[in-house]
């Protein structure tokens, strides 16, 4: 329950909790960092060596199969009239069945203040789903504008590496804060104002309806996390990400980290979207042998892709225990 | 160890300040951004005709989803999304009439069915107010179910009203016929005609026209007794005539689209309410 609340918070802005002393960090676990510390095989080097050679991308793979399928499909029900996910990531039908994104569902009723039976439904349907499936998890396997970034971000650190940008952080807060202002934008004014500048909304409706002036924001964006910030607007502005990480705080869906393989090299804190999710990944953070990594994680799998010796991986909470 | 702190260097301090600042400043620009969204609505720089059944213009803004599922279904591909030049419309269905006008091929009004939050409504409900001469006094019936059992369209309000903004470009006011495709070779808008096709609307470059007096916004209007030709001036050896906008009209725009004057003679005033007084 501790480390649920402080990983919430740790989503919401907080720094991650260091363990305070070793009495927080568990017996087994300082058994196997003691073992770690007398261990000089120089399986470390070679693994770690190993690894660099051979890049796996076979999450990162998946997942972005998944992403071009899912928009995909919004694409094809509406060009050959397939119907099968009829409408855009703000709202649409599976087969019949409603389906409204968690954040425009809020906006909507928010704004709006008066609430209908299809809009409740659509918007429990989803809910169920990605508490089933992760929460945030909606950021890397279905958000276009993620994919986007993701490519973009490459740019950036190429430019990183010669020296030509630098990545300008930003207090991690600040999307919170961002979450409760278009909050209460929507409420007051009873506009749904955060829509006007949501990327998924807007990159959702230009594949499938066709591109407009709207596509100018997306690309200023871009540019600005190449030149300026690494993944500014999903680290630090997408209230959408933290509506979903709220639900996925209480997700059987996580990625899992084990301190025993683990070689506190770093790798996997490279390539993730939100590091502070990574923390416990640091020699000494980590108090039990296997730790979920938190709310905000998307669960994209680059670090699982990155980690050389299996040390975090794809879990469903409760099913390891069963089998 | 617990009780004391550890020194801050003044360089780390300097780092947190600005690292705030930026912070501050991202704030201020992004809520800055999404504000100035509000603009194009309050100053009305683009004043959209609405689909059939939409709710009074700032509910509907604050209710639509912007999914385009309306888009999805309509028959003759009415209905266009708002781009982000419209602020807080963007992704809000609209209607360009001129281009292409909803002549409620679907019968069911389907874009109302497909809407997912209500925005798009056959009955609304009641904590909504009506704007008086918005509502409908009796249902309209569709020229081309006139034989069937049911003829009505299930629309209860109108979505503006036609209007002779161009008497003088007007054909029929100056006693002209018209003959060949209404708007020209390459026009894209389609119509149904029940005569051709019940159930598929064709491109109205394929129906050329033959007439005496030009009298296609009254003949093509798909509502009855939503708009009539009137004589206006009698003399000896000719007669003009005016086309006149009756209380069924439910402004679909069809006649700002068949109009084959350029610019249209005839237009939708959107959102305009019925006047008793005869206006």
């Amino acid at each position: 329950m501790r480390r649920f609340a402080e990983n919430f918070l740790c989503m919401l802005g907080a720094e991650p909790k260091k363990p305070k002393g070793s009495g927080q960090i568990s017996d087994e676990v300082r058994r196997i960092m003691e073992i770690k510390r007398q261990d000089t095989s120089g399986l470390k080097e070679h693994l770690h060596e190993q690894a660099r050679q051979q890049p796996r991308h076979k999450w990162r793979n998946r997942r972005w199969i998944v992403l071009v399928a899912v928009n995909l499909l919004f694409v094809l029900s509406f060009w050959l009239d397939i119907q099968i996910l009829e409408g855009a990531l703000t709202g649409s039908r599976f087969v019949g069945f409603h389906l409204i994104d968690l954040n425009a569902a809020l906006q909507v009723m928010l704004a709006h203040k008066h609430i209908i039976v299809n809009l409740v439904i659509g918007t429990f349907t989803i809910f169920l789903l990605w508490v089933l499936l992760g929460g945030r998890s909606f950021c890397s396997w279905v958000c276009p504008y993620h994919l986007l970034s993701e490519l973009t971000e490459k740019i950036h650190v190429v430019l990183m590496r010669r020296k030509i940008v630098t990545n300008r952080e930003f207090h991690r807060g600040t999307r919170t804060v961002f979450w409760v202002l278009f909050v209460v934008l929507a409420f007051v004014t009873g506009y749904t104002v955060f829509e006007t500048l949501s990327p998924v909304g807007i990159l959702s409706r230009a594949l499938i309806y066709g591109p407009g002036l709207a596509l100018g924001w997306i690309f200023l964006l871009l540019l600005f996390e190449v030149f300026w910030s690494r993944r500014a607007w999903c680290r630090y502005v997408c209230p959408i990400g933290l509506t979903y990480g709220v639900v996925g705080a209480i997700s059987p869906l996580q990625i899992s980290y084990h301190v025993e393989p683990c070689f506190h090299e770093g790798d996997c804190r490279k390539v993730c979207l939100v590091p502070h999710a990574l923390d416990v990944t640091i020699k000494g953070r980590a108090t039990e042998t296997q730790m979920g990594l938190g709310p905000d994680c998307t669960r994209c799998g680059l670090c699982v892709d990155a980690c050389p010796t299996g040390a975090l991986r794809f879990e469903v909470k409760g099913l390891s225990k069963l089998l | 160890m617990s009780g004391s702190k550890p020194a801050v260097s003044p360089e780390k301090t300097r780092r947190a300040r600005r690292k705030f600042i930026r912070s501050v400043v991202l704030l201020a620009g992004v809520i800055g951004t999404s504000l100035l969204g509000v603009l194009p609505v309050v100053r009305a720089w683009t004043k959209r005709l609405r689909p059939p059944g939409a709710l009074d213009e700032k509910d509907f803004l604050a209710s639509c989803i912007k999914c385009g599922q309306c888009v999805q279904v309509c028959p003759v591909s009415a209905i266009l999304l708002g781009d982000i030049h419209e602020g807080y419309g963007i992704g809000v269905p609209y209607i360009s009439a001129r281009e292409q006008a909803c002549d409620f091929s679907c019968d069911a009004v389907q874009c109302i069915l497909a809407c997912p939050t209500g925005s798009l409504t056959y009955e609304k409900p009641d904590f909504f107010s009506v704007r008086e001469g918005a509502e409908m006094s009796r249902a309209p019936v569709l020229k081309g179910k006139a034989n069937e059992p049911e003829p009505t369209l299930n629309l209860k309000e109108r979505m503006g009203l036609a209007r002779l903004t161009r008497p003088d470009a007007c054909l029929a006011m100056q006693g002209k016929g018209f003959s060949g495709p209404a708007r020209g070779p390459e026009f894209k808008g389609r119509m149904r005609y029940m005569a051709v096709d019940r159930w598929n609307p064709i491109p109205v470059r394929d129906h050329p026209y033959e007439r005496e007096v030009c009298d296609l916004c009254v003949t093509e209007c798909p509502i009855d007794d939503a708009i009539v030709l009137e004589v206006y001036v009698e003399t000896e050896d000719s007669r003009l005539y005016r086309p006149v906008v009756r209380e069924q009209c439910v402004g679909c725009g069809v006649c700002e689209m068949i109009c084959p004057v350029e610019p249209a003679a005839i237009e939708i005033e959107t959102r305009a309410v019925w006047k008793t007084d005869g206006s």
